[in-house]
C-alpha cells in the first residue's frame, strides 16, 4: 500500500499492463515528450520508448480510429483523449466502429482497447471544456463505461480496462487528478461492472459516480451530524451497471438519491432512477429524487460555475425530502 | 493453337506476363462478380434483400485487379460497395449471398448485410458503412503492421465521395508522417451518390490530394485489370518496401444507379452507353485475349453462361438457408460480457 495521487494510480496501472504485455502502447496528444497535458503519463516514454508511448497531431477523429484498426489487428491500444470534450470529434470511430464492429462483423472482428482521458467538470474553463458525456456513451451497446472516484479505484479498473477484450471508455476527472489515497501495489484488479458500497448506512441510498462521489461521502457526513444515516454507492463502471449492488441497498434503506455532474435530462440518474422503479418499487418509502448539473451550458464567472453544479448541500437537501424531514 | 502451347502463352503487358491460368481466373472472376451483382438487383426488386444494396457494375477490374496484386496476408477494407471486393478476395460467395439474404449463413451471420462484409481468415476488414469512416481504421491495420513488423499492407479503399472527409486527411497525416505501410485507394466512378465528381471536388485530380503530405500518388485506370494489377502492383511494393503510403486514384465508373433506390437521373444516358460499350473491363480482357489467340468469342459466351448457372446455383443455396437462430440476437455484443448484468429492456410481468 501506498499513499499516491489518483494522477499516479492511473501511470502505475498503465505502466503495470505495458510491462505484462507488449501489445499495449499509449497514444494521444502530448502523452509522450510532454508527459501528458495533466502529467498522468509521466515518465512513461523514458521507461518505454517511442514505438510505444507515441504523441500525435491534434487529430482525434484519425487516432480513434486508429486505435480501432490496430486492436482489430491485435493491438491493444490505449487512446488518451486530453479530455472528452474533444472526444466529441471521434464520436463515429467510438459509436460506428469500436461499439459496433464484433456484432456486426458476426464476431470475426473485436475491438480490445481503452479511450480514456479526463471527463466531467474542470475549472474555469467555460462551456467546451465543462461536461460530463458518460450517458451518450453509456446508451451504445458494445461499449463499457467506467469512471473511477478515488486513487486505488483508479489503478484497478484501468488495470481491468486494458485486460478486458472489449472496448472501455474509461471517464477520469480531472479535478480529482490530484487527490491522495492508499492503493495497493503491484498486482491490483477491479472487475468491471461491479459497484462498491463506500459508506455504510441505513436510512437513504445515495448513488453517485466519478467526482460526485466525494460530494456524495461529504454529504452523508452531515447527514449524519443531523441523525440520518446515508449509504453511498459508486457504481464504478457505468455501463454495464451493477444495479443489484444498489437494490440491494435501497432494499434495506427504502429511499435513494442519485446524484450526477451532468444534465438531468436523459441522464445516468434517469437510468439508475428507471431500474429502482422498475425493479425496488416496492422497497420504496418514497419518490427517488434525482441531484444533477443544471441544463445550461458550463458560465465561466465564478460564482455562476458554482450554481451550475451539483453541491453537497444539494445532496443534503435532497435526501431530507426523501426521508421526510425537509 | 494446341492447349500446350496456349498455356505456354499468355499476354505481356507493359513489361508483366500473364499466363493463360491467371488471364482466365481474372476473367472469370470479373464476370462472376458482374453477374452476381445483376443476381443481387433482381433479387433487390424481388424485396428479398433488404435495405441498402449498392452495386459495383463496371467496376470490377478494380476489385480483381487490387487481389491479384495483394498479398493473402495483407489488409484489404473498403466503404459499404464491398460485394466485388468481397468476391475478389476469394470469400465464399453462398455466405455473401446469404449475407445479402439475411440468413444464417451470411458471412458475418446475417447481422451485417450488403454494407457488412468481413472475412478475418482472408483480411477482408469490411464493408464499413459510413462514408470516409474505413481510412483511420486502415490507418490503424498499418499501424499494426509498423508495430509488429509483420511485413504486410494494408489497402485502404474509399470513393471520390469519401476522400472529402476529413478523416482521410487526419489519416493521411498520420501514414505519412510515421511512414506507414498503407495503399489508398480511391475508386472514382465519377459520382459520390448523385454528385459528380467537379460538383464536389475543388482539385479533381484525386491522386493528387496527398501532396500536402508528401504522398506521392498514381492515376491507374480502372477500366483496364491488367493495367491496374501491373500499376497496383507497383504501389503495394512502394508501401511494402517502408518508405511510406501511396496514393492510388483509379479511374472507373458504375454503370448502376449509387444504391438500387437511385435511378441516376443525374446522368445522361449516353455517357453510361459510352463507358460500357467503350471502357468496358470485361469486354476489353476478351478482346485482348481474342487477339492474343488464347480463347474465342464462343468459349466466353459458354463460359458466360457456366458463370450464370454457377451464380443461379448460388442465390438457391442461399435462399434456402434458414434465417439467423434468433439468439443470435443476444451474441457478438460483448467479448467478455459482464457475469449477472440485467439485459435491456426488461421484460415486465
Amino acid at each position: 500500500m501506498s499513499k499516491i495521487t489518483y494522477r499516479d494510480a492511473l501511470n502505475q496501472a498503465m505502466c503495470e499492463e505495458m510491462t505484462r504485455d507488449e501489445r499495449v502502447f499509449l497514444m494521444g496528444e502530448e502523452v509522450a515528450e510532454y508527459n501528458g497535458a495533466y502529467k498522468v503519463s509521466q515518465g512513461m516514454l523514458e521507461k518505454f520508448g517511442s514505438k510505444r508511448v507515441i504523441d500525435t497531431p491534434i487529430t482525434e477523429l484519425g487516432f480513434a480510429g486508429l486505435g480501432v484498426g490496430a486492436a482489430m489487428a491485435g493491438l491493444r491500444p490505449v487512446v488518451e483523449f486530453m479530455t472528452w470534450n474533444f472526444a466529441i470529434l471521434a464520436l463515429d470511430q467510438i459509436v460506428n466502429a469500436a461499439a459496433k464492429m464484433k456484432y456486426m462483423s458476426g464476431g470475426q472482428y473485436s475491438v480490445p482497447m481503452v479511450f480514456r482521458g479526463a471527463g466531467g467538470s474542470a475549472a474555469r474553463v467555460g462551456a467546451q471544456h465543462s461536461q460530463s458525456l458518460e450517458n451518450w456513451l453509456a446508451n451504445v451497446p458494445g461499449l463499457k463505461v467506467v469512471m473511477p472516484s478515488n486513487p486505488a479505484d483508479a489503478k484497478g479498473l484501468l488495470k481491468a480496462a486494458i485486460r478486458d477484450n472489449d472496448t472501455v471508455i474509461f471517464i477520469e476527472n480531472e479535478i480529482n487528478y490530484g487527490d491522495v489515497g492508499e492503493v495497493p501495489d503491484g498486482e491490483y484488479i477491479i472487475p468491471l461492472g461491479k459497484a462498491d458500497v463506500k459508506r455504510v448506512g441505513k436510512d437513504v441510498t445515495l448513488v453517485a459516480h466519478s467526482r460526485m462521489t466525494g460530494f456524495a461521502l461529504a454529504a452523508a457526513e452531515e447527514l449524519a451530524r443531523q441523525g440520518i444515516e446515508a449509504e453511498v454507492i459508486d457504481p464504478r463502471t457505468i455501463r454495464p451497471l451493477d444495479e443489484n449492488t444498489i437494490l440491494v441497498s435501497v432494499a434495506k434503506t427504502n429511499r435513494a438519491v442519485v446524484i450526477e455532474e451532468g444534465w438531468c435530462f436523459a441522464g445516468i440518474g434517469a437510468e439508475i432512477s428507471a431500474r429502482i422503479m422498475e425493479r425496488g418499487f416496492d422497497d420504496l418509502d418514497a419518490p427517488v429524487a434525482r441531484v444533477t448539473g443544471k441544463e445550461v451550458p458550463m458560465p465561466y464567472a465564478a460564482n455562476l460555475e458554482g450554481m451550475a453544479l451539483p453541491s453537497v448541500a444539494d445532496i443534503v437537501e435532497a435526501a431530507r425530502v426523501v426521508c421526510g424531514r425537509a | 493453337m494446341s492447349a500446350k502451347q496456349k498455356q505456354a502463352a499468355g499476354i505481356t503487358h507493359d513489361g508483366s506476363f500473364y499466363d493463360l491460368e491467371e488471364l482466365n481466373a481474372m476473367h472469370d472472376k470479373m464476370l462472376f462478380i458482374r453477374r452476381f451483382e445483376e443476381k443481387a438487383g433482381q433479387l433487390y426488386g424481388l424485396k428479398k434483400i433488404g435495405g441498402f444494396c449498392h452495386l459495383c457494375n463496371g467496376q470490377e477490374a478494380v476489385c480483381v485487379g487490387m487481389h491479384h496484386a495483394a498479398e493473402k496476408t495483407d489488409y484489404i477494407l473498403t466503404s459499404y460497395r464491398d460485394h466485388g471486393h468481397v468476391l475478389a478476395r476469394g470469400s465464399d460467395p453462398t455466405a455473401v449471398m446469404a449475407e445479402l439474404l439475411g440468413r444464417a449463413g451470411g458471412i458475418v451471420k446475417g447481422k451485417g448485410g450488403s454494407m457488412h462484409m468481413f472475412d478475418a481468415e482472408r483480411n477482408f476488414v469490411g464493408g464499413n458503412g459510413i462514408v470516409g469512416e474505413q481510412v483511420p481504421i486502415g490507418l490503424g491495420l498499418g499501424f499494426s503492421s509498423w508495430y509488429k513488423d509483420d511485413g504486410r499492407v494494408t489497402m485502404t479503399i474509399m470513393g471520390d465521395g469519401g476522400i472529402n472527409q476529413g478523416a482521410v486527411y487526419e489519416s493521411f497525416n498520420m501514414a505519412a508522417l510515421w511512414k506507414l505501410p498503407i495503399v489508398f485507394v480511391v475508386e472514382n466512378n465519377q459520382y459520390a451518390m448523385g454528385t459528380s465528381l467537379d460538383r464536389a471536388s475543388a482539385e479533381t485530380h484525386l491522386f493528387k490530394r496527398g501532396i500536402s503530405f508528401k504522398i506521392p500518388g498514381m492515376q491507374i485506370d480502372g477500366m483496364d485489370v491488367l493495367e491496374f494489377d501491373k500499376k497496383m502492383s507497383e504501389a503495394i511494393a512502394h508501401a511494402r518496401s517502408g518508405e511510406g503510403p501511396i496514393l492510388v486514384e483509379a479511374i472507373t465508373y458504375r454503370y448502376r444507379g449509387h444504391s438500387m433506390s437511385d435511378p441516376a437521373t443525374y446522368r445522361s444516358r449516353a455517357e453510361v452507353d459510352e463507358w460500357r460499350s467503350g471502357r468496358d473491363p470485361i469486354a476489353r480482357l476478351q478482346a485482348q485475349m481474342i487477339e492474343a489467340g488464347l480463347a474465342t468469342e464462343e468459349e466466353f459466351k459458354q463460359r458466360d453462361k457456366d458463370i450464370k448457372k454457377e451464380v443461379a446455383a448460388v442465390a438457391k443455396a442461399a435462399e434456402a438457408q434458414p434465417e439467423p437462430d434468433a439468439s443470435e440476437l443476444w451474441t457478438d455484443v460483448y467479448s467478455d460480457p459482464i457475469e449477472g448484468a440485467y439485459p435491456y429492456p426488461v421484460k415486465v410481468g
